[in-house]
């Protein structure tokens, strides 16, 4: 087990350091010269060139593609063009309101998918089907941007029962819980309708299988037949496709921090577009690409825990 | 007198009785119309002000009342959709073009193409679309052409995994095997052998990513980097009416209707068509 681990995270080292490069050279090819960016129009000539030296923009690509790397590995992710803080800082502090908005989507999804799904496929075609059915086609559609804006109308402007932007204050668990609500709903409801259809779809499909009908012909309850024989290998696409569906979410924090106006990584890449700021852009890409590096990685490990017939060689 | 239905009459009938997937495809068609007859539908010009009647509700004159600059709204969304379903269109397109042949290519010749192409993708599949759609629209810069291109770059790992991945079990079969035998060239062996029969997997994906195509482009608009205004899009309408939603909440609620119906169409469609494509799966 402890080998195939190892072995897991050296094959995802080229795939990472490929990712690197893919980062840099997307940051380099942006449009606008960040130094003019961070400057204004009316600088002097010199004083972009001085602060192009200072960014260590004014020598060649290559050395500075070997001096991000080099950067990147102390851990040193450069300071921001624009506010001159260091960008991990900056980093950090976004980091847990994004952490505690997925991981909180992540677990109300699995927690009210699952039991939906299992009772929509045991009842199938009665009306708890149908209403799971029309509620995981909505959330597949709608759009978790305007989700959110529905939510915010609702819950903030109408009732005024939630706060309606900011990301609240993280030492104090009771404003930061008010403030998580709605963005974590939103985001949990998205991912409750992924997680509702694929059980259904998984656990019906494997209700029609042979050793289901065996297991009930030699008189299993149907309780037990669904517990211990057909749901232990439903987890098995539940948990594959449940990584996929990870990534699709982080994707949506990044609408979901906009709307509600909260601090994260998602609002920090899109203000770092709008001005250019290379440094923390690339920052933010990497650390996004490593969040799904990590997603596929324990997905593949949870993957062998619930299928058995996967050896860790 | 029993008679015996083609292929094209089954599937024609399992796609009758499946109704959502009816439902889906009218409705797919209807926005189609919308877009195509949109300067005939509108009942207003979508980009002439009128301060007098800023943000005003829903009147006989303006059915679902006016934006921030007095704009009618009904109007505005009407044209909205032709944004909408030619970049939705346009890129999946371009990404099951492009990636179709990556993945082709990639299965069928296997050993270092395959690698090279293959590993690609999974690079570009390590950033979630959104993340990956906000970069390239960053560089690219945004405009109805770069965007098709920017949001079929997004598509084009997803068509190429799935193209491949058919690919590996194709490549084995005897009637390739017996067109490979015969001397045909792999273009002809690609292109008249092997594409025809992946197709039908492709087209129903494609059905079903154009609502992902069109949601990422809602997502672009909204974050600011769509099509400027005052070009009406369903993203931009939302981002604006998103600043005046206290005082006119329906400029948002309407628009993103508008997306939600669109996707929803697409999304029903799609599951029909592979309820068809794949008897066994109908209905789950």
């Amino acid at each position: 087990m402890l080998n195939y681990i190892i072995r897991r995270i050296l094959q995802s080292i080229p795939i990472l350091f490929v990712v690197l490069t893919l980062v840099f050279v997307f940051v380099r090819v942006l449009p606008g010269d960040p130094a003019v960016a961070a400057l204004g129009d009316y600088a002097s000539k010199e004083a972009v060139q001085a602060l192009r030296e200072k960014l260590g923009l004014d020598v060649s690509l290559w050395v500075q593609y070997f001096r991000f790397l080099g950067n990147l590995f102390k851990g040193d992710l450069g300071t921001s063009l624009i506010t001159g803080y260091p960008v991990a800082k900056q980093v950090i502090r976004v980091l847990p309101y994004t952490l505690e908005l997925t991981v909180c989507a992540i677990l109300f999804g699995y927690i009210l998918g699952i039991p939906l799904g299992i009772s929509a496929a045991v009842r199938r075609n009665s009306f708890i089907d149908y209403f799971n059915r029309v509620f995981s086609l909505l959330g597949l559609s709608v759009p978790a941007f305007y989700l959110g804006i529905l939510l915010m109308y609702l819950f903030s402007i109408k009732l005024m029962w939630f706060p309606v932007v900011g990301g609240g204050d993280l030492s104090d668990p009771l404003d930061n819980l008010r403030h998580l609500f709605l963005p974590g709903l939103t985001l949990g409801l998205i991912m409750t309708a992924y997680i509702t259809r694929m059980t259904r779809s998984s656990l019906l499909e494997i209700l029609q299988d042979d050793y289901v009908r065996t297991a009930r012909s030699k008189g299993i309850t149907d309780r037990r037949v669904l517990y211990k024989h057909a749901l232990r290998n439903a987890l098995i696409p539940i948990v594959a496709l449940g990584g996929l569906y990870a990534v699709v979410l982080i994707g949506s924090s990044v609408m979901v921090e906009i709307v509600f106006s909260r601090p994260g990584l998602g609002s920090l890449m899109v203000g770092a577009i709008k001005q250019r700021d290379y440094n923390t852009l690339q920052s933010v890409m990497v650390i996004y690409a490593g969040m799904v590096v990590v997603i596929n990685l324990m997905t593949d490990l949870i993957y062998g825990l619930v299928d058995p017939r996967i050896k860790y060689k | 007198m029993y008679k015996e239905l083609s292929v094209q009459q089954k599937m024609w009938l399992t796609f009758r009785r499946n109704r959502p997937a009816l439902i889906g495809a009218v409705f797919t068609i209807l926005i189609m119309l919308i877009a195509i007859f949109a300067p005939w539908i509108a009942p207003h010009d979508p980009l002439v002000q009128d301060p007098a009647i800023r943000l005003e509700g829903m009147t006989s004159d303006h059915r679902l009342g006016t934006d921030d600059f007095g704009r009618d709204v009904l109007s505005r969304i009407i044209h909205g959709s032709r944004v909408s379903l030619v970049i939705g269109l346009a890129s999946v397109l371009l990404g099951m073009v492009a990636g179709t042949m990556m993945g082709m290519i990639a299965g069928y010749y296997r050993g270092k193409v395959e690698t090279l192409i293959m590993r690609g993708v999974d690079v570009m599949m390590c950033f979630p679309d959104l993340i990956l759609a906000i970069v390239i629209t960053a560089v690219l810069g945004a405009n109805l052409v770069n965007l098709v291109i920017t949001l079929g770059l997004v598509m084009m790992p997803r068509f190429a995994r799935l193209a491949h991945g058919q690919l590996l079990s194709l490549t084995e079969s005897e009637y390739v095997l017996a067109a490979r035998a015969i001397g045909f060239h792999v273009p002809r062996i690609l292109g008249r052998h092997i594409f025809p029969n992946i197709f039908g997997e492709l087209f129903v994906a494609a059905t079903l990513w154009v609502g992902v195509a069109i949601r990422l482009e809602a997502n672009l608009a909204f974050v600011g980097l769509g099509i400027s205004p005052p070009t009406p899009t369903w993203g931009n309408m939302i981002r604006e009416g998103v600043d005046v939603m206290i005082n006119a909440p329906w400029i948002s609620i309407y628009s993103g209707l508008a997306i939600l119906i669109t996707i929803l169409a697409f999304n029903m469609l799609g599951d029909g068509l592979r309820d068809i494509a794949d008897p066994k799966l109908r209905g789950v």
